[in-house]
């Protein structure tokens, strides 16, 4: 079934434009403190962990994409209508090897809670969808 | 950081003299948010014996109080829309103490209004926000979803088994609760135990009867000096304790799934006040979910960590028993349109001054109303006391 209503997509901001760029060519970039050698998610204009740098004290770092699972849900009434046709779909925190927590979905397994063990290995999974954005997903590695 | 030797000073300072609804609460579509906010600022000022033209400061959360003074028709001299979520209004309670104490006002009117079941123009969000990017493209909208996979971590660190035990004693407990309050929306409608391991997934490991109700509803709140406080019409409820706080926005980037903000504003809150948990008669928890009740008796200090499954065990939480918990029957079974904090304060009143019909507590000289705002972002806490 086609969903009538889009899904929210992502309005990129100019520090974000790297993240979402990076995506397109499977690639994972992330932000890294120049001064604690710390990683956050999401991007910004400042390091959390070095703020006093200002925006010359965080730097662009590819990551391995290596993830484990931190927590999950799985979804049956849809939040917006966009994932209508989705359901049910898992939504999930992921623990990337880098140390940052990231917002996803993990596809390809079984919407079913015994498909699923915290701190599993997942490996990241670029979804290309119609939109202009590549989101990334996750599967069991 | 709070001063708690300032805060002390600050204790009953200001008191809270008039709380009310608006006329009818459930399904309204007859009645816009502001129609909710109207209605419910006017019963809760006729329940101190006052009127508009007395209100001096106006706070509110959801809409500007640019548009809710406005509406009102007032023009007050102290405002305050801090909009955390459905914190918020216990929040405001302690803005309106400080301001009272400081002299920029008497008479401070709280209101909310909100058509989460039938309104017609629900507020849009700013797509550009980190929330918006990060989280929505992949479906984790809203509470139910963020909350649910905050409550699967807790079942990780804690175990799962006892964790949904857990749940489900609070959604039992909580619908009794509304079974004594005739304006709650499930006042005519039990549930047991297999109801709640029955009812449907809304976002596994939540159930249906995990979840708030959505609905349409207002309240307001009237808190005023301790002097002005002696003519209250209906008794008045002091001020005692206050904390508040907030430590992300979107659930991804909170610090700790299991451990939210209460932990600094509850024991903030009991310290102002000089009390301990033992003397609290009551508690008035913010349940958007069963889990939110559950992590936040863990973060108020009722327990330590993980030993939430233990303190609500046996239906301890419910009519008779010895831990009276969300005596309205709660945003579970009562009713919660969006943001419901400032129906913790309404009920936490109401029993203060003896006023809670059939679910009345034998004693209530002491409550604690703890607000949970966004996905577990914000928290609230004030402790109440009676004249």
């Amino acid at each position: 079934m086609t969903n009538a209503t889009p899904k929210p997509q992502p309005v990129s901001q100019p520090e974000s434009d790297r993240y979402w760029d990076g995506l397109k060519v499977e690639e994972i970039w992330l932000q890294r403190s120049k001064k604690t050698g710390e990683y956050q998610f999401y991007p910004r204009a400042i390091s959390i962990h070095d703020p006093a740098s200002g925006p010359e004290g965080v730097e662009w770092v590819q990551a391995s994409g290596n993830a484990t699972l931190y927590t999950f849900a799985i979804v049956h009434a849809a939040p917006h209508p966009g994932f209508v046709g989705d359901l049910p779909y898992v939504t999930a925190l992921v623990e990337l090897e880098e140390g940052v927590i990231v917002p996803t979905n993990i596809v390809g397994v079984d919407p079913e809670p015994e498909s699923f063990q915290i701190g599993m290995a997942l490996k990241p999974v670029f979804d290309h969808n119609e939109n202009a954005h590549t989101l990334l997903k996750f599967a069991p590695a | 950081m709070p001063n708690i030797k300032r805060l002390n000073n600050l204790s009953g300072q200001a008191h809270i003299v008039g709380v009310g609804e608006s006329n009818k609460l459930g399904k309204v579509p007859e009645k816009s948010p502001l129609a909710h906010h109207s209605e419910a600022a006017v019963n809760a000022l006729a329940d101190a014996g006052m009127e508009l033209s007395d209100v001096d400061a106006l706070f509110t959360a959801g809409w500007s109080t640019l548009d809710v003074a406005e509406y009102l028709g007032i023009q007050p001299r102290y405002t305050d829309s801090t909009s955390v979520g459905g914190s918020s209004f216990v929040i405001h309670v302690a803005h309106a103490l400080a301001a009272i104490a400081a002299g920029y006002c008497e008479v401070a009117l709280i209101t909310h209004g909100q058509s989460g079941r039938s309104d017609r123009a629900p507020i849009p969000r700013n797509p550009g926000a980190p929330m918006a990017q990060y989280e929505a493209p992949y479906g984790i909208i809203g509470p139910p979803v963020s909350y649910a996979m905050a409550a699967r971590r807790y079942m990780h660190e804690y175990g799962e088994d006892r964790t949904r035990q857990a749940m489900a004693e609070i959604a039992v407990s909580t619908r009794k609760w509304a079974n004594l309050n005739p304006i709650a929306y499930f006042y005519d409608i039990p549930a047991t135990f297999d109801d709640y391991h029955n009812s449907r997934w809304v976002a596994w490991p939540f159930h249906l009867l995990d979840c708030c109700l959505v609905t349409d509803a207002g309240a307001a709140i009237v808190i005023t000096t301790p002097e002005r406080a002696r003519d209250a019409k209906n008794g008045s409820v002091k001020i005692l304790g206050a904390g508040e706080g907030h430590d992300h926005s979107g659930i991804s980037q909170m610090p700790d799934l299991t451990w939210a903000f209460g932990q600094y504003t509850g024991p903030q809150a009991l310290d102002m006040a000089g009390v301990t948990h033992s003397d609290l008669d009551m508690a008035m928890v913010y349940d958007s979910f069963t889990y939110t009740v559950l992590v936040s008796l863990e973060n108020l200090g009722f327990c330590k960590p993980g030993e939430g499954p233990d303190f609500v065990a046996g239906q301890r939480t419910a009519p008779g028993g010895d831990f009276p918990l969300n005596t309205n029957g709660g945003g579970l079974s009562y009713t919660h349109p969006g943001m419901y904090g400032i129906f913790t304060l309404v009920e936490a009143a109401r029993q203060l001054r003896g006023q809670a019909g059939e679910r009345q507590l034998d004693k209530c000289d002491l409550a604690v109303a703890h607000g949970t705002g966004g996905l577990l972002s914000s928290t609230g806490t004030v402790i109440l006391g009676s004249d």
